[in-house]
This record gives structure tokens, sequence and C-alpha cells, in this order.
């Protein structure tokens, strides 16, 4: 297996040319919920959640036939689960549109505009007539069992390292449920969140290693907010990762709720699918592929009436049914390592989980594992009864009578396709790193037109009117805002801020020098943060500011507590500023602070001349230039001495 | 093939553009555009209600996209796939055992495919597709399906009542269990009404069913009315003409409603199907029928039942407002109009300007009756006044009839007689509880959502 010689290093030591040598190959799907007043397709209020709820409904999904009149692969996995879906709905959320009980109003404009301003900031090209799709999803998550979408854009692209990442195309569509709780066949959704319109980008697979895929990430992530027209905080960015290595199959990551997991999970998908083709490779070696791979299962039940393991035996006990499934030749395989800390097993397990609604971990227990399960004889005698050699894995699953079946039934499906590759699945984000089943990977065969609302023409007069309000790329203000000078760590921040315009406006038109204004609205907010003040902060605050500040009422040193007022008070008065002080007026707060100062040990007497400054700053809250004080005070100590 | 499937949907600048790069619908196409971008899809039919300005292409993600005809530089055809829109088709298995159900088809969503012209969803079944998509129908039955029309429920009309009655009648005589009839929500209560009386004494189930959200949709609520109905149509107990559909919006039970007491009272709810003035006949979920009432028609195995397929099409209803002018009445009654049905005000009133027209209409010979629009409770044109006066005008109060159903039985009873007194004792004598001697209080239920005590109960119970 020369080709799939190479093992995964530890994170830490995996290099460029070692994620090169797996052809390691990540692409990004990132969602912004966009600021609105209202959902997308109903006037519910967007952006309100709330855990209580007044009702309840029961829906079941069923798969129906795509436009081109197939079925979808998931859709028919959902419909194998058979699922009771619970709906918890708010009156203040929710009304009937989300219920599935009223059809679609036509598109937020609001939604639709931001999301077109999004795509001319990516460059791409927008799309001339919006067609409204219906996405499947059959797990619940959107009671119609579909998901309202729209291409608003295809192409674009943004500049990273020395090249371009390009984009495939950004949707408009609406957010799903929250999920409660899934327990056996019973799944939880609350509704708040149903509906709210969020644009979803798709770049090309072109990012390289896992640290790529974050860093791109951040850059899509801070481009759209630089809009100041998406939503910020928990859940209203979250994205899905595609990974894939030489060999393996496009693998979706879904909801990674942070940029900064993104790296360790890439890092154990792209090491499950190399494992999982060496596993291919070993099984090929000992003459097992797709065409001689053999297995089958048995009703063990009887022979486990009386076990002491307790999950199997209160199983029976309730009426359930064990199910034993002969894999040949696999043994051992249970125990391969897929991602860290993580066998095989654990897909087999997941599987079953999902598929089978056998929810209570454990689920499965084999004859690889070495953990303390049923007893030796009754392994024995389940090995006997199915003719089990030591060349053979057995793998038991219980439950419910159906969902024995199933879960056995799956059992063989997974082991199966071991020997073909990498099965197509979406797969979930775990906090530890790496990732389980989710469900198969949907195709395009659920995408379906929506009958419910007509295509909307994009008009160029539209167009026209976006961009004449559209920010700059934030690529260009960054540089922008390096040639005038703004600190460099200052410039990221600002070239998504809200109030950028209000910086432009303050050098350009009030002649502030750079550093000071971006130090204003980058700087101080966050310093308040840390003294534990949120002031929401306006453009009409710093306007205030930045106009006395233009003509001399006040020093720039006073900016900062100009704010920490505002903080305090929630107000901004212009006749309360801290007016600039007299040369006296310092000369007497520098005598008096001398008489503290006298009083204080110093460890390093060097200091003393920055303590000193530091002090009369503070009492003179910014009424005085910094540096007119720091040469009163060197000539009053050097005096003093 | 003709040119019109060719370029479905497509005229103007679009169908230019397609001919001058021989590019037919549902071809695998590469299409640039003056503006440098570029598309790679399928061409799809378009629809004929939409703008004449753009194509639409099918993307390889399931997409669907308009590009502007007019921008369109080239078009690289790589191949055709032309969509086989088809619900798999499996034989319906037969299970002598089974009883046997015949389901007709008048149209509605029950079952349905998308069409491209109209990017609306057409009906589309046989035993074989049902089977394929709800095969749990044959745990049920011995399923044979007709399709006797396929119109949209606003478009049915006395050709199709008396049609439905008709082939229900014969079935009836061929000895089948049970009868379902698929039918567009809409109207679906106008034509329970109508069959209640053109078949009367039926010895089997005759169950009307829809659905309220398309079968092409993942949530719909078709797959589990049709389960509902067909298991009422084998197993019922409960021989009349009732309507089959939800309960709660919920996927929990199903209700039968007698025909002539039921109607669609929400525009788009699930559950939008009520029985108004009395309570509905049974609950059904997939495993039970359970009863709500014992007074209904029970299942016989003889064949004597009446066929009394009559409809006279002159016949009108008004739903009276303030401020109706006479002209309304007397234009009717000019155009030879042989029957009005009233919907009053409270407990069936209208304004005094209308005296003089109805005292033409009476001259004229038409029968005009009245009934509330307020939906619950009775006429009664003895409390005041004004309802005594237009009862010696002619207007003959129908109790607590639904304004709907009066229609239809004044439909119904104006085909068999001109005779104004033989119609009087038609219309007023009950056939099937569409006038009822007492109103339950349970039969008026319209819960008031805020109130504590119901919001305690939404809460507990699902919707």
């Amino acid at each position: 297996m020369a080709e799939y010689d190479f093992i995964f290093k530890p994170f830490e030591e995996m290099t460029p040319e070692d994620y090169a040598r797996v052809g390691f190959k990540s692409g990004l799907e990132v969602h912004q919920q966009l600021l609105t007043e209202k959902k997308l397709f109903c006037h519910c209020p967007a952006g309100k959640y709330q855990s209580n709820y007044n009702a309840e409904i029961l829906r079941h999904m069923r798969p129906t036939l795509s436009e081109l009149g197939e079925y979808d692969g998931t859709a028919l996995m959902e419909f194998k689960t058979k699922k009771d879906i619970i709906y918890r709905i708010h009156y203040d959320t929710v009304c009937t549109y989300e219920m599935d009980d009223t059809p679609p109003f036509i598109i937020n404009d609001q939604a639709l505009d931001i999301a077109l301003e999004v795509g001319m900031l990516f460059n791409a090209y927008i799309v001339d007539e919006l067609h409204i799709a219906r996405k499947q999803y059959l797990d619940g998550s959107i009671p119609t069992g579909f998901q309202r979408t729209a291409i608003t854009c295809v192409g674009g692209k943004i500049p990273y390292k020395d090249r371009f990442i390009n984009l495939i195309q950004m949707s408009i569509e609406e957010d799903s449920c929250r999920e409660v709780s899934d327990v056996g066949h019973k799944r939880i959704y609350i509704t708040d969140r149903l509906g709210m319109p969020l644009i979803e980008t798709v770049t090309y697979p072109e990012m390289k290693t896992p640290q790529e895929v974050a860093e791109v990430n951040n850059i899509l992530r801070r481009l759209v907010r630089s809009t100041g027209k998406v939503r910020t905080g928990i859940g209203a960015g979250r994205e899905d990762v595609n990974v894939s290595v030489t060999g393996g199959t496009r693998i979706e990551i879904k909801g990674v709720p942070n940029i900064k997991r993104i790296p360790l999970l890439t890092y154990n998908e792209a090491m499950r699918q190399w494992n999982l083709l060496r596993l291919r490779e070993s099984l090929k070696e000992k003459g097992i592929t797709p065409d001689t791979f053999s297995a089958e299962y048995k009703d063990v039940t009887k022979l486990l009436r009386k076990t002491h393991y307790s999950p199997i035996g209160n199983s029976v006990k309730n009426g359930g049914k064990v199910n034993c499934v002969i894999v040949k030749g696999f043994a051992g395989y249970l125990k391969w390592q897929t991602q860290t800390d993580t066998y095989f097993s654990k897909e087999i397990s997941d599987r079953v989980r999902v598929i089978a609604c056998l929810t209570t971990l454990p689920n499965i227990i084999h004859s690889d594992s070495r953990s303390e399960n049923i007893s030796s004889s009754e392994w024995h005698a389940i090995r006997k009864h199915l003719g089990c050699t030591s060349d053979d894995v057995a793998i038991v699953v219980w439950g419910a009578d159906q969902d024995a079946e199933t879960g056995a039934k799956e059992i063989i499906i997974r082991c199966k396709e071991a020997t073909i590759g990498i099965p197509s699945e979406t797969r979930q984000a775990l906090r530890d790193g790496t990732n389980g089943f989710e469900r198969i990977l949907p195709g395009p065969e659920r995408m379906y037109p929506d009958t419910d609302l007509p295509p909307v023409p994009i008009t160029s007069e539209r167009l026209l009117a976006i961009r004449n309000q559209m920010p700059e790329q934030i690529w260009k203000r960054e540089e922008r805002y390096t040639s005038m000078g703004v600190p460099a760590d200052l410039v990221p921040d600002l070239a998504v801020s809200k109030f950028a315009q209000i910086f432009d406006f303050a050098v350009s038109e009030l002649k502030i020098n750079p550093k000071v204004a971006a130090t204003a609205i980058i700087q101080y907010p966050k310093r308040l943060k840390r003294m534990g003040f949120r002031p929401v902060l306006t453009n009409e605050v710093f306007n205030t500011i930045f106009s006395a500040l233009a003509s001399n009422k006040i020093l720039k040193e006073a900016i900062f507590y100009i704010l920490l007022d505002f903080a305090k008070e929630g107000r901004i008065v212009e006749a309360l500023f801290p007016r600039p002080c007299t040369n006296e007026e310092i000369t007497g707060r520098i005598n008096a602070e001398l008489i503290v100062l006298k009083r204080i040990e110093m460890y390093n007497p060097d200091k003393k001349a920055d303590l000193f400054l530091g002090m009369v700053m503070n009492e003179l809250r910014g009424r005085a230039d910094v540096n007119v004080v720091k040469k009163m005070i060197e000539e009053k100590l050097s005096g003093a001495n | 093939m003709d040119e019109k499937e060719l370029f479905k949907g497509y005229s103007e600048i679009t169908l230019e553009v397609l001919k001058k790069f021989n590019a037919l619908v549902w071809s695998d196409v590469d299409v640039s555009t003056n503006d440098g971008s570029f598309y790679s899809g399928i061409i799809l039919p378009r629809s004929e209600t939409a703008d004449k300005l753009h194509l639409v292409v099918k993307m390889s993600t399931g997409y669907n996209i308009g590009i502007r005809a007019e921008k369109i530089s080239n078009i690289t055809v790589k191949g055709r796939k032309v969509a086989n829109y088809k619900i798999p088709e499996k034989d319906f298995p037969y299970d002598k055992h089974k009883p046997r159900v015949k389901l007709f088809g008048t149209g509605g969503t029950i079952a349905s495919r998308l069409d491209y012209r109209t990017g609306a969803v057409i009906p589309a079944f046989s035993p074989g597709e049902l089977y394929g998509s709800v095969p749990e129908l044959a745990d049920y039955c011995n399923l044979e399906t007709v399709k006797l029309y396929g119109v949209f429920s606003e478009n049915m009309g006395p050709e199709q009542w008396i049609g439905t009655a008709k082939a229900i009648a014969a079935e009836i005589e061929s000895g089948v269990q049970g009868i379902v009839i698929g039918h567009g929500t809409d109207t679906m209560h106008h034509t329970a009404a109508i069959l209640s009386f053109m078949i009367q004494n039926s010895p089997v189930p005759i169950v009307m069913v829809g659905s309220q959200r398309s079968s092409d949709r993942p949530s719909s609520d078709a797959a589990l009315n049709l389960i509902h109905s067909v298991k009422a149509a084998a197993e019922s107990d409960i021989a009349e003409v009732q309507v089959c559909m939800f309960g709660p919006t919920s996927d929990m039970y199903g209700l039968l409603h007698r025909g002539t007491r039921v109607r669609k009272m929400h525009s788009s709810y699930r559950s939008t199907f009520r029985t108004l003035g009395d309570i509905p006949l049974a609950m059904i979920n997939r495993e039970k029928i359970t009863p709500l009432r014992n007074d209904y028609h029970k299942r016989r195995s003889d064949k004597d039942f009446k066929l009394l397929p009559y409809f006279e099409e002159r016949v009108g209803m008004v739903y009276y407002y303030p401020n109706m002018m006479p002209d309304m009445i007397d234009s009717m009654v000019e155009k030879g109009y042989k029957g009005i049905v009233i919907a009053g005000t409270g407990l069936g009133h209208v304004n005094k300007p209308l005296y003089p027209a109805l005292k033409r209409a009476k001259e004229a010979g038409v029968a005009v009756y009245m009934t509330v629009q307020t939906l619950w409770g009775y006429v009664q044109m003895y409390v005041y006044e004004t309802g005594r006066e237009m009862m010696e005008l002619g207007v003959v109060p129908t109790a607590n009839m639904l304004p709907e159903v009066a229609y239809m039985k004044l439909c119904w009873a104006l085909g068999q007689t001109s005779d104004l007194n033989e119609v009087k004792q038609i219309m007023l004598t009950p056939v099937n509880g569409e006038i009822t001697e007492r109103e339950p209080s349970n039969g008026y239920l319209v819960l008031q959502g805020g109130i504590p005590e119901v919001e305690e109960f939404i809460s507990k119970y699902r919707k």
C-alpha cells in the first residue's frame, strides 16, 4: 500500500507538505444571518429568541420526488428513521407560515438587498432572475420538510495570501429550527429561529491546510460584517466545512460554531478519510472487496435472555430483540483508528444511533472490544450459533423489534461501505475536535422549485441603488488605513467597524489625525469593555466628539473621558466636555500630586517620571495635552532634584 | 415532437436565442454572457405566466436561476436529459381477505406532480403510483382507481357532480365495500353536500378526501389523509357521504365529517374542515375509528340505495351586505333564475329597500330561501318584525342549514320539480342532518385564543 503508507502525525506536528501528501482539500459554506426586522417569507420578528413556548405541533416527514423525478438518498434514510417530530411554538415569534399552515408571503426585500450587496462585495455575478427553490430536509429541522432558498449570485473571489479564493455561489435562505432533543423516535425543535434570513457563501475547495480554512473563513466573516447589516453573536454566523483527501469523498462537517475549531476538525476529518482508505487497502490485501464481502445477522435474543449485562438484559426484559451480525474476515478492524482516539466501531455505532434511533449508548458491542459486557460463555454461544470464526467479527445490537432489525441491516451496510471507500455523509462537529455521523450527504436531487412563489427579476435600478451605498471592500479599506498611518493593530477591526464611515469623515472632512480617530473608534470601546461598560455607541456620539476636537474645544486626551462619561450616563452633552486647562492649573495639579508622589516607595526609581505623569493625567481627566504635561513634569522633577 | 414542446414555455427573445443556438429544453448546456458570467446546467421549461425575458437553467447544485436572454453570447449544447417525472410505480398487491375499495379521482392535490408550463402542481394517480408513494394503503384494502375528472375543485360543476353520483351508484351496484373520492379542498363541502342528496341511503361509506399541503412536499397531509380515508372506506361502519380530513394541524388523527354539515374554514390550515352546528361523526387514525356519535347510517350488505341525480343550474346565492341595492335580486329574477339562497345577517335579515325586489321575485315564481352568514345558529324570522315581513314576501327560512348546503339543495330540489310547494317540502325535509332539530352546545366551539383557560388547553394538547 505504497500510496497509503503515510501515517497521520499528531495535529501540532503536521506540516503543509504532509497535507499536500494526502491531498487535503477543503471548501467552506459560510452561513450568516442578516440583520433584518422581519423574517424572510413572513412578517414575524427576526432575532427574537425564547426557549419557552405556548403550543406544540407533531409532524412526520415523507420523501417526495425531485424535479427530475428521483428520490434523494438522505430523504429515504430519514424516512427509514420514522421520527415523531415535535415543534414548540411561541405566538410572539412564529405565525402560521412557519407552522406550514400558510403559504409564504413574498420575499423580504430588505434581506434580498443585503444579500445582493454582499454579492457585489465579493465581485460576484448577480443573477438576473431569482428562483426560489425548496431544498429538502427530512430531519424535520424545517416544518415544511424543505428550506426555501435561492441563488443570488455566482462566482466572485476574495484575495488571500498571494492568490485568490474563488467562490462558487451565494444563496439567500431561511434559517431552520433549533434542536432541543433527539432521543429514540422523538425529536424536539424550538421554532423561534425558523425563517430568519441568512446567506450562505460557498467557496471552491481551494484551501490546502486546516489553518488556511480558518483564515479564509475569517476573511469571509469580516467581509460580510463590514456591511453592518448582518447579525453578530452566538449562532449568527455558522459554517459547514467540506473536506476531502486524495481518493476520498467530499465530506461536509455541519454546524461548526466557532472558526477557532476549524483546524482541528478538518485535521481529524482528513485523518478519518485517510485511515478509512488505509482500512480499505488492508481489507483488499486480505481479499475482502465489495464482491467478496460477506455478512449476515441472526436473532440471538434467546441466547442472551439471562445475561447480566444490563443494557441488553433490560432491553430484553422490556420485550426487545437482540441481533448479532457476523462480518466475515473483519476480526480486529473495529479497532482500526479513524480519528484521534476514535475507531471504526464508532462509525458503526453512529449509524445505528441515527438510522435505527438507538440513541442510548452503548448501542452495539462487538468481539473486537476488550471492555466488559456479556460473559465469555455468552459470546461463545453466540459465535457458535452464527458460525463465527476467529477471523470474523461479531457485532451485537439490541432494542425494540423494528429498531434492532434496522440496526443489524445498517451495521452490514456500513461494514460493506468500508470495502468501497468513504461514504458520502454530512458529519457533525463534536466538542473534542472529532466528528460523528449526522446523515447521508444529500445530492442535487433534493432540490425542487418552489411552486408557491414566482421568480423575482433583479432590476439594474435595484442593483445601482445598492451599489451607491455599498461600503468599500475590506481589503481595500485595510490598504488605505495602513497608508494613512492607522496603527496596524487597529486596522483589521476598523475595516469591519460600523463606524468606518465616521472615521473617513473625521479624517477627510474634520482633518482629525487618523491614529486619534481610529483609537477613539476601536481602542477606547475595548478599554471601556474591560472596565465593565458596554455603551451603545452611535454615529452621533463620535460625530459630536470629533467635531469638538476639530474646533479645538477639547483635546484628544479628553476623548476617552467623554466616552467613559457616556458609558456611565448614557448621554452625550457637549457643554459638559472637559475643556483644556491653563498652564497654571497644570502646575497646581503637579504640585498637588507631588505631595502624594513623595509618599510612594518606588521599587524602580527610573519609572518615577512615568508614574507621576500617569497620576497627573488621570487627575486632569483629559484636559491637558500629554506632551505639555510631560515637559512640565520633567522640568519640575529636575528642578526638584 | 412539436416545436412548442421542444421549447416549452419560451417565446419572443428567449425563443429566438434558444433557436439560434439550437438549445432545446432539457439540454445540458454551457451559457456565456456579455458581462463575463458563465453558467452550466440544464435548460428548464419556463412557466407560461413568467416574463418572456429570462432563460431558466438548473445548475449542477440543483438550484435554478434565470439568465436574461439579451445578454447571452453563446450556448454550447453538451447533451440532453429529459426529466422523467414519475412516481415509482409498483403493482398494488392483491389480498383476497381485504375489502375492495374504489378511489375516484376528480382532481386536487391528493396525488400530484409538477407542471412546468404553469410551475404549479397537477394531479396524477394510479393504484401503482399510489402504492409507490403511500405503500401503507395496501394494509387496508385492494384498491382500484378511476380518474373521473382532472379539474381543480373550483371548476367542479353540475356535470361532474351528476357524473360522480352515477359512478358511485354503479360501484355500489357492483358490490364495492367502500368508496373514496379524491377532491380539491376548496369546494369539497359543496360536492359532499350534493352527493349527500344525490346518493341516499348508501350501504357503504362514501369518503371524500383531499390535502391542504400538496403531496409534492415532505410535510404534506396527503398521505395521512389518504390512509385515513381508505381505512374509513374499507372498515368503517359509517355508511354516509363524509369528508375525511385532518382533525388538528398535527399528524395525529383525522375527522370524519357528515357531508351536509362540513365546511372549509381556513384558507390554508391542515385542520381547515370543521363540522358546524354539530359534532363530527368519528375520529380516525391508522389503527382505529372512534365514533363520536351513534346516530349515523350503519353499513349494510343490501343495495337499497337511491340515486337522485337532479340539478337545476339557474340558482344563485346572495351574500347580503348592508347597502345592498334591490337590483341585485332583480337582475337574477330578470335573467330567469329559478331559485335564490340568501345568506342574511344575524337571524336571517336583509335591509328594507330589498323588500320590493323580494316581492317581485315572489311574483315571478322564484324560490327564495334564507340562511345565516353567521354559519352557526338557526334562521329565526319570527323574532323581529322585519323577519315576519320577509316571510310574507315568500322568503323561506332554512333552519340551520349551512348556506352552501342550502344552495346545493335548492339546485337539487329545483332539478326535481318547479312546484314551489314541493320544493319547499324537499328543502325543509332533512335528508341527512342538513337541518337538525336541536343544536348541541358543543356544536359551536370557536375557542378564543389569549384567554387563560384556552391557552392552558392549547399548551396541554397538540394543536
